[in-house]
């Protein structure tokens, strides 16, 4: 039986079950806002205690960081996004998941090639394409402003 | 004697017997629906041990040395190990099975890798190249998610397609007629099959991928011995999956055969999807081999089903084939095991 | 106020984002690599600044407020030491965050065993 390679994608497609949407975009907002807002309750704390708005965010995201990766370590976080989804991926708690989980698997590895490789295999291309990206659009706006085009 | 039939099949005139067979499994296993079938639950994921792949060494041992004890065989009277596993170059085997000191066949199938072992195993038992020979696989979560996916701690959402690799291992020892101490099963007659390369490239959905290796399979096994879906009580696939499974049954009725009543899938009987949030059922080598051990052997051995096609599948893809954007060929080799008088 | 500002946005962002997840086959890594870069534009265009300013930790705290915090730093950068800034002021921004988790997922990894999903 000969199957055209494109009628069985679509074939496949109409098949397979998928998550409910609803529900899935729901928990992503709750959580999404709830971590926001939980970290903006941060935010305001320091800086009723006299912190300079800039220090404050900084502390609130290392706070932010920091919890992310106990609760990785108790097993609770991946709980969280399974849930969740994008709503625990997106803030900067994902990202923390996402240098402890390989640090952990991976330390039965060794210190240099487990840990210290792999620590970076989900964060690493974040850093990467975010400096180089960043990089390019800085040395695009130094030439434009070399012009005197700028905003 | 033994002869070939069709293109791709065996047929064993003095058919090899099944003397005996091990399962152990996991601690989600041993709560799943088969539970009270395995011979032995390892509660801790780890066995006590420091590695995910060390654990899953051991349990592959254990399933080996339990078929050896329950059919009161000793080691040195097993001629060849037919032994494989999904990881990279064979860790769980060489460090598992590999530790009998028995002369060793390491073999790859991905999650069809019991099948391959048991029809290489009957045939070199049919051909009188041994007497007795022991075939193995094995699969374990942790070291499949760690390998194809992602590390345990990193949150992700699965989606429903998607399967949940088995941890746990099968052995099965083959000898044969006249020199087994008993018989709990025959192997009558082998297919082996082809890579099958449809284009799908979904590594969430396994199950799409493999169907139609299922497909063929079965197809050429009716074709080879002229025969269809009312000669067996049962056809039996590995970790299709409800979707693969969905899959097979509309490919087969384009034929002409109708296998919604005969078919069942290992993966979808050894959890509970409901209650074990495993969405499309279970997966790998230890899936097949664990729950034809525990639970389709035994329902042929008290000849509740005469004759079974057994055809589990395997996805032959590696993160390397993956990640450089190439579809995904998956295998099936089907194993006739016959209910003994 | 502050805090229903935070949650809306946050909520919005992590929705849509849940909506690309959920229609496409992109997988979480490669939406995080988006994110990143898709703020770095937005900061770029100066269309995210403002909206931060808005929208304050709701727009900070997804990974598009990393990518537009890599932004002022080389845009920050640039502006006091030329284009030897374009290559300091994006680590320079975001140090403390990158450090931090650094710092902190080694010690758990010193700390703590993987675990089983159930």
């Amino acid at each position: 039986m000969e199957v055209n390679k494109r009628l069985y994608e679509n074939y496949v497609k109409e098949i397979t079950p998928v998550h409910s949407r609803w529900k899935n975009l729901l928990w992503a907002f709750l959580v999404g806002g709830g971590i926001c807002a939980l970290a903006q309750l941060a935010v305001n704390s320091f800086m009723s205690m006299g912190m300079e708005k800039d220090a404050a965010m900084a502390w609130t995201q290392m706070l932010l960081i920091g919890s992310s990766i106990l609760l990785t370590g108790f097993n609770i976080y991946p709980k969280l996004v399974k849930a969740a989804g994008a709503g625990a991926l997106v803030p900067i708690t994902g990202f923390a998941n996402s240098m402890v989980a390989p640090a952990l698997e991976y330390k039965v590895e060794g210190q240099v090639f487990g840990v210290g490789c792999k620590i970076f295999t989900i964060a690493g291309p974040v850093i990467l394409y975010g400096i180089v990206s960043t990089w390019v659009l800085g040395i695009l706006y130094y030439i434009l402003s070399l012009w005197n085009i700028g905003w | 004697m033994d002869r070939k039939v069709g293109r791709a099949s065996l047929k064993f005139e003095r058919p090899p017997v099944i003397e005996s067979s091990a399962s152990v499994v996991g601690k989600k296993e041993g709560e799943g629906p088969l539970g009270s079938s395995f011979d032995k639950i390892e509660e801790d994921g780890m066995c006590g041990k420091k590695t995910w792949e060390e654990a899953e060494s051991f349990m592959q041992q254990q399933a080996c040395i339990l078929a050896l004890e329950k059919g009161k065989l000793k080691k040195e009277e097993i001629r060849y190990l037919f032994a494989g596993d999904l990881l990279g170059q064979l860790i769980a085997t060489s460090f598992g099975a590999g530790n009998l000191e028995i002369p060793l066949f390491g073999l790859y199938g991905a999650c069809s890798t019991i099948g391959e072992a048991l029809c290489l195993s009957a045939m070199t038992v049919a051909g009188g190249f041994a007497d007795r020979v022991l075939a193995v696989a094995s699969s374990h979560f942790a070291t499949a998610e760690k390998q194809f996916r992602f590390p345990l701690g990193y949150g992700n959402q699965r989606p429903f397609s998607s399967t949940w690799t088995v941890t746990g291992s099968g052995a099965f020892v083959v000898s044969d007629p006249e020199r087994a101490k008993k018989g709990l099963a025959k192997i009558t007659a082998i297919t082996t099959g082809k890579a099958t390369d449809i284009g799908a490239k979904d590594s969430m959905n396994m199950g799409a991928a493999m169907a139609p290796a299922a497909y063929s399979t079965i197809a050429r096994h009716f074709m080879d011995f002229e025969t269809d879906e009312k000669a067996f009580d049962r056809i039996i696939t590995g970790d299709l999956g409800e979707v693969g499974r969905t899959v097979l049954l509309d490919f087969m009725k384009e034929d002409g055969h109708d296998l919604s009543q005969v078919h069942m899938d290992c993966g979808m009987e050894i959890f509970d999807k409901e209650s074990q949030d495993t969405h499309a059922g279970g997966s790998g080598c230890g899936c097949a081999a664990s729950t034809l051990s525990a639970y389709v052997l035994r329902k042929v051995v008290t000849g509740e089903w005469k004759k079974i096609l057994f055809v589990p599948t395997g996805a032959l893809l590696s993160t390397v084939s993956f990640n450089e954007g190439q579809t995904i060929p998956s295998i099936a080799h089907g194993v006739v095991i016959e209910h003994m008088e | 106020m502050d805090y229903i500002k935070a949650f809306l946005v946050g909520g919005v962002i992590c929705m849509v984002v849940q909506a690309i997840m959920d229609n496409t086959k992109l997988m979480p890594g490669r939406v995080m690599v988006l994110l990143v870069v898709t703020g770095g534009v937005l900061g770029f265009f100066g269309i995210y600044e403002p909206f931060a300013e808005w929208g304050g930790t709701g727009a900070s705290v997804p990974l598009l407020g990393f990518g537009n915090a890599l932004w002022k730093g080389v845009k920050e950068g640039m502006a006091e030491e030329g284009l030897l800034g374009i290559f300091k002021g994006g680590f320079t921004a975001t140090a403390s965050g990158i450090c931090a988790a650094l710092v902190f997922a080694y010690l758990a990894s010193l700390i703590f065993k993987p675990k089983m999903k159930e």
